[in-house]
């Protein structure tokens, strides 16, 4: 074996390589593309501690007490008070629709209480199905209680600044009494395994076709491209139902996740994300030439969509830019859809502002395949 | 005499390319025509057309009483076309694959049919084995029973044998005929000369235009090439010396013997007579063969290219 020779054929190889990299743009577009997408999901999207979430107050008892106290709630950061609410009707309202994340309840006679030293109670209900979302919060809430109300309880108040906080503030965590992560999660994980294996399965299914040849026989068959479309997206819509069907099993029996709302409910908008999923794989499958390019597309599309959607981090955490590319993203309503229905019990009404992004961007995305299919044809 | 095929000045583009010119093409029922060319000269993408799987730029004709342009879907219905690549699926069984192509034709008596075509072609044993395990001569076999299985009376074949021995090739070509025989009309491109000479009509095609067309004789007898047969020992020399004289357009090396064709007869005798002095060799005159005319083709398309 002569060294110089091996080396010099590494050499050529290393250099067949390099060329045929640059030959493929896609590649090339995801050794720059994905560190940059990651930099920026990473960097600036993904807040682990999200500030300013939207509360609504209902104050029953306006007093000095009182505004000093929203007032320091607002001073930590964590709560920004973003209506006033009437009724405990509309409270629950806005807390199941998603509206706002924490509710505060200061009850009528609060002054007169608290002077008298009873240590009245604030209820402050969360919506806690995102246990992640709210902790920071309500940890900061401790240190409130404790000091906020020490400057305006001068003179013969004084004798009220104890070390104990003289009044309670007691936190109801809706949804999720308890706190656990896995109710949160594990309805979650559907919209995320459907959403890879249905882009992939679809953006896959077609290129084969195309990639192998088989796909030149199929059209020379009096069979449509409709025909074709239909028959080939028709057994991956059962296998997303039974992928969903498995999720919702284990959800259950595993891990006792509530089931509060209407599965029927349920397994309807599954579907029609199902759908959603399904038409952009094809349409992944009518712009890449191979399988490899497919399964490229899949991934660059599923990493902002695990990432930005609220799936892995809160998205009241993320600034502006990153949730409307979040609102964008159909994974994004449908985790707000599963869980406000079985979490929350939500019905069609409290869910539609979250179904009918999905069909538009299902339409949208039909139109774009629809414009790239005929072109393939020809 | 009717026509199965019947088309007039069809006109393709891709992009800025031209790939087929003007095609007219008449192939009569019951023959078997011959399209030739060599590779990229446009006889996939004519293949395509006549189809139904391209839609010509411009352009006219039928097939099978229909039209290229309109009628495609009644054209899929009743031709049968055999892609150049093996395109059936490999991970579909034999019997699953013809199942399949039944259904898409929407045969009535799908499992008689699939078991009959299983039968005649000695596949019936082997139904259950995966279409990639098997060989090329079998691929193509079970491509031919796939694209017949619909009885179409138009046959379009894009290179069927190409890597298939020669004996699976003489079988595939005795069935062509006996298809033939039954009324069938099949259009068949190839690069192998002695399938070429089993046609009934010959066209070839270069750069996207249409050359020529006739019976491999007619074709040969329209070029008028001489060619001279020489034998002897020390060729290699020889050839050298011959391809540099302007007379002589091919010199072609054949074991102990070369071929020298010339385009005018009496200009390539003049330029060979000292040649002819030499001794230690045999000169005589033949026949040329298709494959001379089409090298000779090929090449004067070439020059032509070249002078525009």
């Amino acid at each position: 074996m002569n060294p110089a020779a091996s080396l010099a054929r590494l050499w050529g190889i290393a250099l067949k390589e390099l060329v045929q990299l640059s030959r493929d743009r896609l590649t090339f577009g995801m050794i720059v593309g994905i560190p940059i997408m990651q930099l920026l999901l990473f960097g600036f999207a993904i807040n682990s501690d999200p500030k300013h979430l939207p509360t609504a107050i209902q104050v029953q008892d306006n007093s000095v007490f009182t505004r000093t106290f929203i007032r320091s709630l607002e001073n930590t950061g964590y709560f920004q008070i973003v209506q006033q609410v009437s009724s405990e009707a509309q409270a629950n309202q806005l807390l199941a629709e998603g509206e706002v994340q924490f509710v505060v309840n200061i009850p009528p006679d609060f002054s007169r209480q608290l002077v008298r030293g009873e240590r009245p109670i604030i209820l402050l209900e969360a919506d806690a199905t995102d246990p992640a979302a709210t902790s920071n919060a309500l940890a900061s809430l401790l240190t409130v209680g404790q000091s906020v109300l020490n400057r305006d309880l001068t003179g013969s108040l004084a004798k009220l600044r104890p070390s104990d906080a003289p009044f309670e503030v007691r936190v109801h965590r809706r949804y999720n009494a308890e706190g656990i992560t896995q109710y949160n999660i594990v309805p979650g994980l559907m919209g995320v395994i459907l959403t890879m294996t249905m882009v992939l399965m679809t953006g896959l299914a077609m290129t084969r076709e195309r990639e192998r040849g088989t796909f030149e026989n199929l059209l020379a068959t009096p069979a449509k491209p409709l025909e074709v479309m239909a028959g080939k997206i028709v057994p991956y819509i059962m296998i997303g139902l039974v992928q969903m069907t498995l999720i919702l099993l284990a959800a259950r029996f595993i891990f006792a996740v509530p089931f509060q709302g209407s599965l029927l409910l349920l397994y309807a908008v599954s579907l029609l994300f199902i759908a959603a999923n399904l038409s952009l794989g094809m349409t992944f499958s009518t712009i890449a030439r191979n399988q490899l390019q497919a399964m490229q597309m899949t991934f660059f599309f599923f990493l902002p969509s695990i990432l930005l959607s609220g799936f892995m981090f809160p998205f009241r955490g993320m600034p502006g830019w990153a949730q409307v590319i979040g609102n964008g993203l159909p994974l994004t309503h449908f985790l707000r859809l599963v869980r406000g229905i079985l979490l929350k019990g939500n019905d069609l009404v409290e869910i539609w502002p979250h179904v009918w992004p999905i069909m538009l961007f299902m339409t949208v995305i039909v139109a774009l395949g629809a414009k790239f299919y005929k072109r393939t044809l020809d | 005499m009717t026509l199965a095929i019947d088309v007039r000045g069809l006109n393709k583009h891709f992009g800025d390319k031209h790939v087929v010119q003007d095609l007219s093409l008449q192939v009569k029922q019951g023959e078997i025509f011959g399209f030739l060319g060599p590779n990229g000269s446009g006889k996939t993408t004519s293949i395509r057309m006549l189809c139904g799987l391209l839609t010509p730029d411009s352009g006219a004709g039928q097939c099978l009483g229909y039209d290229v342009i309109r009628e495609t879907a009644a054209i899929k219905r009743h031709v049968g076309y055999m892609t150049q690549r093996f395109s059936l699926w490999e991970d579909l069984t034999i019997r699953e694959n013809l199942d399949f192509i039944a259904r898409m034709y929407g045969m009535k008596n799908r499992k008689q049919a699939v078991n009959a075509v299983l039968v005649k072609l000695g596949l019936d044993e082997r139904r259950n084995q995966l279409a990639g395990a098997l060989s090329g001569g079998w691929k193509q076999r079970l491509a031919l029973a796939a694209c017949m299985m619909h009885e179409p009376q138009l046959l379009l074949l894009d290179e069927p044998t190409a890597g298939v021995d020669p004996k699976a090739r003489r079988e595939f070509w005795d069935e062509i005929h006996q298809l033939a025989a039954q009324g069938i009309s099949v259009l068949v491109s190839t690069h192998y000369m002695d399938e070429a000479e089993r046609c009934h009509k010959l066209a070839y095609i270069a750069r996207g235009k249409l050359l020529i067309t006739g019976s491999a004789e007619e074709v040969i007898a329209s070029q008028r090439l001489t060619a001279w047969e020489v034998s002897g020992a020390e060729l290699q020399g020889l050839a050298e010396q011959l391809r540099h004289l302007p007379a002589v357009e091919q010199v072609t090396a054949f074991g102990s013997r070369l071929h020298v064709i010339g385009g005018d007869a009496a200009l390539l005798e003049a330029a060979l007579e000292p040649f002819r002095q030499l001794p230690g060799y045999q000169w005589q005159k033949i026949e040329a063969g298709l494959e001379d005319v089409f090298i000779s083709l090929m090449e004067r398309q070439n020059d032509q290219q070249e002078v525009v």
